[in-house]
């Protein structure tokens, strides 16, 4: 499949990740499957539940990841993705990260760097867990036609 | 009737994209397994090889998790929903290169692994903190041996000092065969005995504003361990900046103090105190003395504070300033709260990068004293061309009883002000305390009541011990 975000995700995940530093920031990322297409339309920033570690770890919790998706829901959304930040690493993901992964979601990291975001990159666990598959990402900006 | 599983969004490319499923059990753990039985490439997303759930599958029986609940005992019913919520979690790289233990360290560390709270998870998480020491004194003794005896993987020291004899009633990192050498070979080499799996970083500097920020960015966690007003705040301020941990310890006489300042999650050193006392009005343990055994236990707590924070265990002392009276023998407790208008870091800070803290605490704005000192040996000369000379000492009594100097006249600091009438206005004065600051004072007291003739004893009775007199026990 292939990830599309509008310009202003990105964004918003790069901002995101900014402000957290040297902390991980963390959020989901809603949106619809068309075809072979997963198009992001809403970022949603959330807090990283980590108690410690916050520089290399975060966690979304069932009621946090509960809440997210019924407001996401409303609106004929689900969720089509995870973002983190990776402070100071590339955004390439961990052996933690693939532990701890789920199927099908895309994992969008984004590197920042000394407080300033870099790179972003979609990730996808491959079925057998067995490693992440870097997904086809395409920025582009979503032409609203009003009908 | 069944009951249903409601099955979130990643899981459903398994269950012919499915949002529910139905099926019948009799509790969680039969259900899961039929549901694993019948989409077979759904088992390894929910079950880790040991045939656990994974940690981060979450089940709720109608909206209640099953670990409040008979975890996989826990019982169905028909017409029961169960939903299948994800948590979401990850990280960078850092703690896959949590290094790994030898059997030396597995040796080592036996006590540690088999406590459940730290075990050799907790262990390695010790392997792989850094922690900044800032001074190698009084609290930065028993921290850094405990802390090294733990198994922190990396120490890191400043300080610049070398190690005293009267260091040592405290200091225990350092021994009577290291007096005279920097207090950093001498902590580096008892570490190293202790420890040798213990990487030292050392650094054989004053902490400042210029060399703050990049010495303490490289670690996770700092104690302070100082014993000065301007690093304190120097500290506060550097680790408030780059979102460290401050672990903070400080004693004086009988009493102590310790605190974890953790501006992400609770207060720092100034949301407590946000102007630093009048120099002079704190004496430091130099002035006013301590009893040894305090720095053992203030710093052992700021080790203990250490080591919670590295494995992520109990409650750490953030928000909770802990008073220790060791004459009482009694721990009391105050709560802080952060500072809405806190400086540095509250929601508008006016401080966002480091300041001169010497000036900030008053110091370098005292008067200057040149030419109102004199030195022990042109006191000794002066005294003997004038024996009508008077010397001053404005020490303690008991100070006095530990050696004093023959023919001064006892007039404490304190009593001065009010024994002004005792001086001869016309007579040659001389002030003279342990190291020459309350002399400083006394010399102030004289000069501000009229007495025109006064000087203070530079390096007080100390030198004098040193230059003059070295039948004079030093203390």
């Amino acid at each position: 499949m292939t990830l599309i975000l509008e310009p202003r995700h990105a964004a918003a995940i790069g901002r995101h990740g900014e402000a957290d530093y040297p902390a991980e920031a963390c959020g989901l990322v809603g949106g619809t499957v068309e075809g072979d297409r997963k198009v992001a339309v809403q970022v949603v920033p959330l807090a990283n539940q980590r108690s410690d570690s916050l520089r290399n770890r975060y966690l979304i919790d069932p009621q946090a990841f509960r809440r997210a998706e019924a407001q996401l829901a409303r609106d004929g959304l689900e969720v089509i993705g995870v973002y983190h930040s990776h402070p100071d690493h590339p955004p390439a993901p961990s052996a933690f990260d693939q532990e701890n992964a789920w199927p099908w979601l895309s994992y969008l990291i984004v590197a920042v760097a000394r407080g300033r975001a870099g790179d972003l990159k979609s990730w996808v666990l491959s079925d057998d867990r067995s490693g992440f598959v870097e997904e086809p990402v395409t920025i582009e900006e979503r032409k609203v036609v009003w009908q | 009737m069944a009951v249903t599983v409601l099955i979130p969004t990643p899981l459903r490319p398994y269950v012919d994209g499915r949002d529910a499923v139905q099926l019948e059990a009799t509790n969680v753990g039969e259900l899961l397994d039929r549901l694993a039985a019948r989409y077979e490439p759904l088992k390894g997303h929910l079950f880790a090889d040991d045939g656990r759930l994974r940690s981060f599958v979450n089940v709720y029986v109608n909206d209640r998790d099953i670990r409040q609940l008979s975890q996989r005992q826990t019982p169905v019913k028909p017409g029961d929903t169960i939903s299948i919520i994800p948590s979401i979690a990850g990280g960078t790289a850092v703690a896959e290169q949590r290094p790994a233990l030898s059997h030396e360290e597995i040796l080592r560390y036996s006590r540690h692994l088999i406590l459940p709270d730290v075990g050799v998870e907790g262990q390695r998480k010790l392997k792989a903190a850094r922690v900044l020491l800032v001074g190698a004194g009084g609290l930065g003794s028993p921290a850094a041996l405990y802390l090294a005896a733990a198994g922190v993987g990396t120490l890191g020291l400043v300080d610049f000092d070398v190690v005293d004899k009267t260091n040592l009633q405290r200091q225990i990192i350092h021994g009577t065969s290291t007096v005279g050498r920097p207090k950093l070979d001498s902590a580096k080499e008892r570490i190293e005995d202790l420890n040798p799996n213990v990487r030292v970083e050392t650094f054989e500097t004053r902490l400042t504003s210029e060399n703050a920020l990049d010495i303490i960015r490289e670690f996770d966690i700092v104690a302070d361990g100082t014993d000065n007003f301007p690093t304190r705040y120097l500290v506060n301020d550097a680790c408030v900046l780059l979102g460290k941990p401050n672990v903070y310890g400080s004693i004086f006489r009988f009493e102590g103090q310790a605190s974890v300042f953790y501006a992400k999650e609770g207060p720092c050193y100034r949301c407590l105190y946000a102007e630093p006392p009048p120099p002079g009005l704190v004496p430091s343990c130099a002035e006013g003395g301590v009893l040894g055994v305090l720095p053992g236990i203030i710093g052992s707590i700021q080790a203990m504070e250490t080591i919670k924070l590295i494995l992520g265990v109990g409650e750490p002392l953030i928000g909770r300033l802990v008073l220790f009276d060791a004459l009482k023998l009694e721990f009391r407790e105050l709560k802080l709260e952060k500072d809405p208008d806190c400086p540095v870091c509250g929601p508008h800070p006016t401080v966002t990068e480091l300041i001169d803290y010497e000036a900030f605490c008053g110091i370098g704005a005292e008067p200057s004293y040149d030419g109102a000192e004199i030195t022990a040996q042109e006191l000794r000369q002066e005294w003997e061309r004038n024996p009508d000379l008077l010397v001053i000492d404005v020490r303690e009594p008991h100070e006095y009883e530990i050696t004093h100097i023959d023919g001064a006249v006892l007039i404490p600091l304190g009593e001065l002000p009010s024994r002004l009438n005792e001086l001869d206005g016309h007579r040659e004065i001389v002030t003279h305390c342990h190291h020459g600051a309350r002399s400083l004072k006394a010399l102030e007291i004289l000069k501000a009541a009229g007495f025109s003739k006064v000087r203070s004893l530079r390096g007080g009775i100390d030198a004098w011990a040193v230059n003059v007199d070295p039948s004079l026990p030093r203390y």
